[in-house]
């Protein structure tokens, strides 16, 4: 059973691509939309604007009024929902197989026709607000936010997907109206259906609700990349609570980068393996990896310890975090990290551990190609920084990493100058060693 | 749109007697094996009479660190080896301790099920809580411990089962206090391990790239031969009392932007006559589409809210009926307002038949999306098996949802929600 074979990509006249793949499975078809945009295109008094428009896509259209859409979709027992991440937004449908037509019909007309009511758009306001809240009780968001604010002083990358505060009490009804007009458009969008259908049939369909959609203008990039780091920079966040968080990012190169494959192996020895899969099929723990086994085991200076190398279009941030042991301190913390960083430049790893974390993301992709949804999610995902084979090739480029590649990026990435070291500090615990 | 009914199920391709095989082992195990064969992998999950309800007041927490601990060494395998096998096949096996029982999950890929499964009768079986990793656990758990102090949404749950279950097994969390950690010393997670596993009422579920003759063989070659006569008898809970009057109590928690509000009283247990009405009734209240009409309420209309759902618990006991919520510390008296007056408007009047329409369609509909992934029909089966629902369930779940009326969600409404009568529970600053 081979799941993950390349799919040509259709591009219809106003420039729509079209990723199409049928899985007789089970009687579902998910049907995703994706568009490239996200906190990538947004500048300073306009930050949270694309995720702002994502909340305002399920406000409706005159079509389909916001409640029957929820109710329509509810009623098939189907799921929906949409992200907004740094490089694109996404919108995805899982219904039974002969209902998907209303997935279909409802993303066709909201890239064009979404109300933006005014007075939705305020309501939604203090919705989003409310979830930023949300997200500031957790001391890791906080920190996370402090430590991605100071490794990004340039490049949009900078700002959380949701915002700043600031901009969300200041954003109006036309600059949600006009980033929504401008980036979401049949050019700059790919649709992915992955599931119980016929695959003429279904391009029939998709065609038939695009194809006399006009083509809008390339959407403007912001061009600012983030210049080399000069130094460590170390951030800290204080506040309640009885436990110290660390949390220290590495600037690595973007997803379509050679170096980025072996960076993904050097990430699964060090943290653990991570997978590609959104929607079920679970993970594989961390237990024996590098710095689990040498942080929390042996030195006990942590209790757990993750790592993630996102994919992203533009260079980004390898991140480890995790929560200081009560009995020991951040310093010697980082101490022990620094050591088994140290010890990936100082020598390859094993030709073994690099089998080893290919095996495991062969097994996450088994697991998750089970579900319907994450098929059609792989199927768009990539195409958003690189293309659907970056997805098909995955575990044949782990499996090319030689460990001198591993120990070379160690030692090309994992520099001091090139890190942000954060720590939050609970009130109680001053500023340090405590 | 097609606006009428649903999609009616089709029993032959949903779990059923026809493909589920279930085996009850000479010394109490149930095993349950579903094959399917379109998948490369196998999933097994399962459960033991060992929750925290048999936790002594003073060591509450106790079941919980137990299956903490389980996989930290056995008398064949070091913590280091465990995972070592585990993680270098792809595996992956975890415990988790719920109030009635301990529970377990993995899954591998087909060729490995049996060093999974020798892995799970190792850890179940022979454990020897090793003193160092119980410390190293110990750490884990108060730091833990020590996160939930500082999360509203933890705190306010908690406060909410403290009021509601007030004097009744299921007021205290499994995941104990500070003190009560601290407390627990090796022998008694080495005694309560020796009372408490084995194999009387446990269950065994399968599921995926496996044929269920072989399955079965595995488990009698690992867990036949598994005894336990110090076993207790399953604990029984009693009914939980309702609440005179509205209870509410704010926990404390300095510099949140947000406060998190549980509120809601004693709901029914899974396997009483009127579950399903209420849990129809619960996702009309606070579930379907967007959070129901309580997040219609809460967040579209007014905008207060990320999140405003109801929650029904499925629990062999008496659940509880509830509504969370997350808002600006402003705003939690508002919210509180409206969430009981969507609550009192819901024990007023029956729901409409578009209502139950939409909802009961959802209800059939969202099957075969929960029931794709080899990991979804084992939690399906362990429900089964867990609330005696029988092998059948799905050929006759349609019949049922679609048999409920309006008056008999009023009915379940009235019985369990009363706007007077509420726990309410809120954390934040």
């Amino acid at each position: 059973m081979n799941m993950l074979e390349p799919i040509p990509t259709i591009t219809l006249s106003n420039g729509l691509q079209i990723k199409l793949k049928e899985i007789h499975t089970a009687p579902l078809i998910s049907s995703w939309i994706w568009y490239r945009v996200g906190s990538r295109d947004e500048v300073s008094g306009r930050t949270g604007v694309s995720h702002w428009v994502e909340h305002l896509q399920f406000k409706g259209t005159e079509r389909f009024p916001a409640d029957e859409l929820e109710k329509a979709v509810s009623r098939t027992g189907g799921i929906w929902n949409a992200f907004t991440y740094l490089d694109w937004t996404t919108y995805f449908e899982t219904m039974p197989a002969d209902k998907i037509g209303l997935a279909l019909e409802l993303e066709a007309d909201r890239m064009l026709y979404s109300t933006h009511d005014p007075e939705e758009v305020e309501s939604e306001r203090t919705v989003i607000i409310s979830e930023r809240q949300g997200r500031e009780n957790s001391p890791g968001f906080r920190l996370g936010e402090a430590v991605r604010n100071a490794a990004f002083r340039v490049h949009p990358y900078h700002h959380e997907i949701i915002g700043d505060l600031a901009d969300l009490l200041s954003l109006t009804p036309d600059n949600l109206f006009q980033h929504y007009r401008t980036y979401y458009a049949p050019n700059n969008a790919v649709i992915t259906v992955a599931g119980d259908f016929d695959t003429d049939a279904m391009l029939q369909r998709i065609t038939d609700l695009y194809d006399r959609v006009p083509a809008g203008d390339d959407p403007p990039r912001i061009n600012r990349p983030e210049p080399p780091q000069q130094g460590e920079l170390r951030v800290t966040v204080e506040g309640q609570g009885e436990t110290i968080i660390g949390n220290v990012v590495y600037h690595t190169p973007p997803a379509s980068h050679p170096d980025f494959f072996p960076l993904l192996i050097l990430d699964s020895i060090l943290s653990g393996p991570q997978g590609l899969n959104m929607f079920g099929g679970g993970g594989i723990s961390n237990k024996t990896s590098r710095l689990y086994r040498r942080m929390a085991e042996e030195e006990e200076v942590v209790v757990d310890v993750h790592g993630g190398l996102p994919a992203t279009i533009d260079p980004y941030l390898y991140n480890l975090s995790f929560i200081i042991h009560p009995g020991s301190t951040s310093d010697a913390a980082l101490q022990v990290l620094d050591q088994e960083i140290k010890r990936m430049q100082d020598a390859p790893p094993r030709q073994e551990e690099i089998q080893r974390a290919t095996k495991q993301t062969r097994a996450l992709f088994a697991y998750g190609g089970e579900s319907i949804t994450n098929q059609a999610f792989w199927l768009g995902f990539s195409e958003m920084f690189a293309s659907y084979e970056w997805v098909t090739g995955y575990v044949e480029n782990l499996e090319a990493v030689s460990p001198k590649d591993v120990q070379r990026v160690a030692q090309a990435y994992l520099k001091p100058q090139n890190r942000v070291v954060g720590f939050y500090y609970p009130h109680n615990k001053g500023n340090g060693t405590a | 749109m097609n606006r009428q009914g649903y999609s009616s199920l089709n029993p032959e391709s949903l779990p059923g007697p026809h493909d589920i095989s279930r085996t009850a082992l000479k010394n109490g195990i149930t095993l349950l094996v579903r094959p399917n064969i379109n998948t490369l992998s196998v999933s097994i999950a399962g459960y033991l009479q060992a929750g925290s309800l048999y936790d002594p007041l003073k060591k509450l927490g106790l079941a919980d660190f137990t299956t903490s601990t389980l996989m930290r060494g056995t008398k064949k395998q070091t913590f280091q080896e465990i995972y070592n096998s585990l993680e270098s096949m792809g595996a992956s096996l975890g415990t988790s301790c719920g109030a009635h029982t301990a529970g377990f999950g993995g899954k591998s890929l087909a060729d490995d099920l049996n060093s999974l499964l020798e892995i799970l009768a190792d850890v179940l079986q022979e454990p020897v809580f090793p003193e160092a990793h119980i410390e190293r656990v110990r750490s884990q758990l108060l730091t833990g411990l020590d996160i939930r102090e500082q999360d509203t949404s933890e705190m306010a749950s908690m406060g909410f089962d403290q009021i509601t279950y007030a004097g009744h097994p299921y007021e205290n969390p499994g995941d104990g206090f500070i003190e009560t950690i601290t407390a627990i010393k090796v022998e008694d997670l080495v005694n309560f391990h020796k009372t408490h596993y084995g194999p009387l009422e446990m269950v065994i579920v399968i599921v995926g790239a496996v044929d269920p003759d072989n399955a079965l063989k595995l488990v009698e070659e690992k867990f036949e031969g598994w005894t336990n006569p110090k076993q207790p008898a399953v604990i029984q809970v009693p009914d939980a009392k309702r609440l005179e009057k509205t209870i509410r109590k704010h926990h404390t928690i300095d510099e949140k932007s947000q406060t998190d509000i549980v509120l809601g009283v004693v709901g029914p247990p899974r396997n009483a006559a009127d579950f399903y009405p209420a849990l129809l009734g619960n996702s009309i209240l606070g579930q379907f589409g967007m959070m129901g009409r309580i997040g219609e309420s809460v967040r579209k209309k007014a905008g207060l809210a990320y999140y405003a759902y109801s929650s029904l618990t499925s629990s062999i006991g008496p659940g509880s009926w509830s509504v969370s919520a997350g808002v600006d510390p402003k705003n939690v008296d508002l919210a509180l307002e409206l969430i009981t007056e969507e609550i009192r408007t819901f024990v007023d009047g029956p729901v409409t038949s578009e209502e139950l329409k939409d909802n009961q369609s959802n209800f059939i509909g969202k099957w075969p999306l929960t029931l794709e992934s080899n990991g979804g029909v084992a939690g399906a089966l362990l429900s089964i098996e867990r609330h005696q629902l029988g092998l059948d369930y799905f050929k006759r779940y349609e019949e049922m949802v679609s048999a409920i009326t309006p008056d008999q969600i009023l009915k379940a409404a009235r019985k369990y929600l009363d706007p007077d009568r509420l726990a309410i529970s809120t954390a934040g600053s």
